[in-house]
């Protein structure tokens, strides 16, 4: 007796649940892992998953077994030139393959366990503990979405949504209350028929009483199982969804000042955000300012790859920000940030006006970062923000990125989740 | 006879498979195999891979180190480092045996011979799987297991359930019964035992740990009886019995550990055997059906690659050497069996006067029912089958600094090669002898394990550390481990280790 039974088409992944168990386990060297790896990676490649290697020891199941020492004897194939007595130095451990007993202490030989995580697995890990700070203001977003909520019963709707169970209680009602008393007279006719005695001189009644209840049982079944208005309909009603809106804006120096390299930092602490951002909330927008000595508003694309050259007037990227602010985000309805990534360089002249800007805008905002790419030491807008930051610790912080393995650390400094 | 084949494309169906497996079923009968049903289940490699991590189980418990186990197969598998087997079978009644699709005709056959056949046969009739597993049962124990572990995880949280597991997991080896035969039993019964289990046991915990005086004069107060009067050698049941602060629900996870190292126990001691069994029978089945015209040349050149390549032994100097491959010597013992049966040689009578002649597929049934993978090769290992392998043994003292070899494939060689071969897999030599030795029962809880050292040879130290710590989780309090050599008359403690480490405090614990 046997059986030959297809699988294939059955349940993959049954192991997903104890990878899933393997990943929180290790989630501390998983991040540490993704952070390093961060580094080497070109951040705008985030269609792939990403290797992570953890140091095996960290994963080693233990359990009792034999050490070196003491006194081995073990047997292998293949003598060609071996006699009884030969003796020979003692290979090293982890030689592998050699004669030795050593070789077979359970493959621990292995330093590293590297594995692939999917893409998702990847943000999670890099985006864990990161939140937009002080995302207070709540606003029913108008008209875009809303969802389907069951909103009780309506006496009207389309066959599709009849409720079989409220129809047919409420036929039963029905019938029940509107046969009652007939059937109750029904009863005690049925009860006095049985009573009269079966004689000449109770005939006529007897015929009253049958024909009554012929008549009231014809009326008892004209009483119909299901009526029109028994009939309930599901009802549906929209509600409108709430959604926390977000509006950043990034700010960029892409003055002559700027040298590839340092764009190219910037760029990649920017498509962090955009990532961070475009994966946390459901609704947010992003506004790109690029400035030299004039600012103008652009699209992702012009934003990153484009190149232009020039002086620097910060103060003038701060205005055009107000500006957009005051067109087309009302302050009550959006969280705005502001993130700003320059060299540091700055027209002297120009200090004055930036102060006066920011301090227009970050009333308006949730929070605004600066950070600072340069490897020469405090430079003339870090020295003109440093006042401002005194003043608006909350919402306002700075940074210093030298190098490309600083901008993980940075931003994971800026975005920290907030302790309530 | 006239030849009708069965197959004539390497690309198999459903309805070739079940020829196949009718065929080959008639002639093991005609060989005296005697099978448990068979539930022959093709998969995927994906699914190969999940049934890979969960030690070939259909169903079990989750815990991380599967995932790991998984990850690492997947990852192998993917950058082509290594080959999934072409089957997985199942110690169960009806016996499941996996097959991958990727399998050819010819492959189908040869792994529907090899295990639904010859392991199935091993696994019912050789005495460790009788007397040790139930294969009527073991599915149900583990829907049982793996339900009753989620409803812990929803009760007391995952992560505590986690760290029970790790526990267990570490002393799986120290938590199987080598004299003691279990029952087998159904889920229903096995869920209501479960609920009796644990009102009772509590009580008897407390038992052990009452403290009403005793009568006076009954116990020296110099020196106090041990407890346990004797040495317990399983570990798990030691700590799941008499650990003083375990709840309930905590030795039943114990219980479920220990019950499926003891299911996996044999096949721990008889891998060189039933590999040897099944290879034995592929080989001669296949024969069969080509002497009876029903596969082609083309299939048994097929076949011949793929079992010469599973028998492959390379040599211990070679770069591909990963130690004794169990299939060779397991196929190479099998058939020198027959042939001793058969073909007798002067050397054999001397070596093998009782089998020497004898009928051979009695010898070699009554071979594969009455011997584990240590008896097998300490009976059945001829000094032919030394020279063909060119066996050697190899002395490792500590002593020395230098190795030597102590024997060849030579007259004064065989029977030294033999017994050490033989050793090597004896599981409990190999196996670090560990064993409950004391609890101070009137002092401070601490328990007491002896770890009897055979010929000297220590434990690995930092995994020891690592299980100590473990032990000592379960236990509740001190934990001590001492290393010792005994002879008659004395016991010299080694060395002597503790957890928590004298002076550190326990919630040193991770």
């Amino acid at each position: 007796m046997s059986f030959l039974i297809d699988r294939r088409q059955g349940s993959k992944q049954k192991s997903l649940v104890n990878r899933q168990r393997f990943m929180n386990r290790y989630r501390k060297q998983i991040r540490k892992a993704v952070a390093e790896n961060l580094r080497a990676r070109s951040i705008t490649n985030t269609d792939t998953g990403e290797k992570i290697s953890i140091p095996a020891r960290d994963l080693r199941e233990p359990f009792f077994h034999h050490g070196r020492g003491g006194r081995v004897t073990r047997v292998f194939p293949g003598n060609e030139k071996f006699v009884r007595g030969d003796q020979f130095p003692r290979p090293e451990a982890g030689s592998g393959n050699g004669a030795g007993p050593g070789s077979s202490d359970s493959g621990e030989g292995m330093d590293e366990f590297v594995f692939q995580i999917s893409q998702q697995e990847f943000l999670d890990a890099l985006f864990e503990d990161m939140e937009l700070p002080n995302l207070t203001k709540r606003q029913l977003s108008g008209v875009e979405e809303f969802k389907r909520v069951k909103a009780g019963f309506a006496r009207e709707g389309t066959p599709t949504n009849i409720s079989i169970i409220r129809s047919m209680r409420s036929a039963t009602a029905r019938r029940i209350a509107l046969g009652a008393s007939k059937r109750r007279e029904l009863r005690e006719l049925e009860e006095k028929l049985m009573a009269l005695p079966d004689r000449e001189d109770t005939l006529r009644e007897r015929r009253e009483l049958e024909e009554r209840i012929e008549q009231l049982r014809e009326q008892l079944a004209r009483i119909p199982f299901l009526d029109d208005f028994d009939i309930q309909y599901h009802r549906h009603s929209k509600e409108p969804v709430p959604h926390s809106k977000a509006v950043m804006f990034c700010l960029m120096d892409v003055s002559g000042s700027m040298d590839q390299a340092t764009k190219d930092l910037a760029k990649r602490f920017f498509i962090l955000l955009y990532l961070f951002l475009s994966r946390n909330y459901e609704r947010t927008d992003v506004v790109f300012i690029r400035h030299h000595t004039s600012a103008k508003e652009v699209d992702e694309e012009e934003f990153f790859y484009s190149r232009e050259t020039g002086g620097t007037v910060v103060s003038s990227a701060l205005e055009l920000m107000n500006k957009i602010i005051a067109a087309r985000y009302p302050v009550n309805e959006w969280n705005i940030y502001g993130a700003q990534a320059s060299d540091g360089d700055n027209w002297p002249e120009d200090a004055e006006r930036c102060v006066t800007s920011i301090n227009k805008l970050l009333p308006l905002t949730q929070y605004y970062a600066y950070i600072e790419i340069t490897d020469q030491g405090d430079k003339p807008l870090w020295e003109t923000y440093l006042a401002i930051q005194k003043n608006h610790p909350d919402i306002f912080a700075m940074q210093h990125i030298k190098g490309p393995e600083d901008i993980y650390p940075v931003f994971h400094e800026l975005f920290r989740k907030q302790e309530s | 006879m006239k030849r009708k084949l069965i197959s004539t494309s390497s690309d198999w169906n459903f309805e070739i498979l079940q020829t196949y497996e009718r065929e080959i079923g008639r002639i093991a009968k005609k060989f005296k195999l005697d099978t448990y049903p068979n539930q022959i289940e093709i998969i995927n490699s994906e699914q190969m891979m999940d049934a890979y991590a969960s030690s070939g189980f259909p169903v079990n418990y989750h815990h991380w180190s599967f995932g790991k186990h998984f990850i690492n197969i997947e990852n192998n598998y993917r950058r082509g480092r290594m080959g999934l087997a072409y089957e997985i079978v199942i110690n169960s009644n009806p016996c499941i045996a996996y097959l991958m699709e990727e399998n050819t005709t010819t492959m189908q056959a040869l792994v529907i011979a090899h295990a639904c056949f010859g392991h199935n046969s091993f696994f019912k009739n050789n005495y460790l799987f009788r007397t040790w597993t139930d294969a009527d049962s073991i599915i149900d124990y583990l829907v049982f297991a793996k339900n009753f572990i989620s409803e812990c995880e929803e009760r007391y949280g995952a992560d505590e359930v986690e760290l029970l597991l790790d526990s267990c997991h570490a002393l799986m080896n120290q938590g199987v019964d080598r004299y003691k035969r279990p029952y087998p039993i159904s889920i229903e019964e096995e869920a209501r035992r479960q609920r009796e289990r644990e009102e009772i046991l509590q009580q008897q915990v407390n038992e052990l740990w009452k403290t009403i005086p005793q009568k006076p004069g009954e116990i020296d107060e110099n020196k106090p009886p041990r407890f346990p009067s004797e040495p317990q050698e399983n570990l798990l049941y030691f700590i799941e019995k008499h650990a003083p602060l375990l709840e309930p629900w905590q030795r039943e996870i114990i219980r479920i550990v220990r019950k499926i190292a003891q299911y996996m126990y044999p096949q721990r001691q008889t891998k060189i055997m039933n590999e040897g069994w099944a290879c034995f029978w592929h080989f001669h089945i296949l024969h069969e059906l080509y002497r009876e015209g029903l596969v082609s040349d083309g299939f048994m050149l097929e076949f011949f690659q793929h079992h010469t390549n599973v028998i492959y032994q390379p040599p211990f100097d070679s770069p591909q050497f990963n130690g004794l491959n169990p299939y060779t010597l397991g196929f190479g013992m099998m058939q020198d069996l027959k042939r001793i049966c058969e073909q007798p040689t002067e050397e054999d009578r001397h070596w093998f006067p009782d089998i020497a002649g004898s009928p051979w597929l009695e010898t070699l049934h009554f071979a594969m029912r009455d011997f584990k993978d240590e008896s097998f090769i300490l009976q059945f290992l001829s000094p032919r089958l030394i020279r063909e392998l060119k066996l050697f043994a190899v002395m490792d003292n500590e002593k020395n600094k230098y190795l030597e070899v102590t024997a060849i494939h030579d007259d004064d060689g065989y029977q030294m090669i033999r017994e050490t071969l033989a050793e090597s897999y004896n599981i409990s030599q190999e196996d670090p002898n560990i064993q409950a030795y004391n609890v101070n029962v009137r002092g401070d809880r601490s328990l007491t394990l002896r770890h009897e050292m055979h010929n000297g040879r220590p434990l690995e130290p930092e995994s020891t550390e690592e299980v100590l710590k473990h032990v000592h989780r379960l236990w509740g309090f001190d934990v001590h481990l001492e290393s010792v050599i005994s002879t008659p008359n004395k016991t010299d403690i080694k060395l002597r280790r503790s957890c928590p480490d004298d002076g550190e405090q326990e919630d040193d614990l991770i």
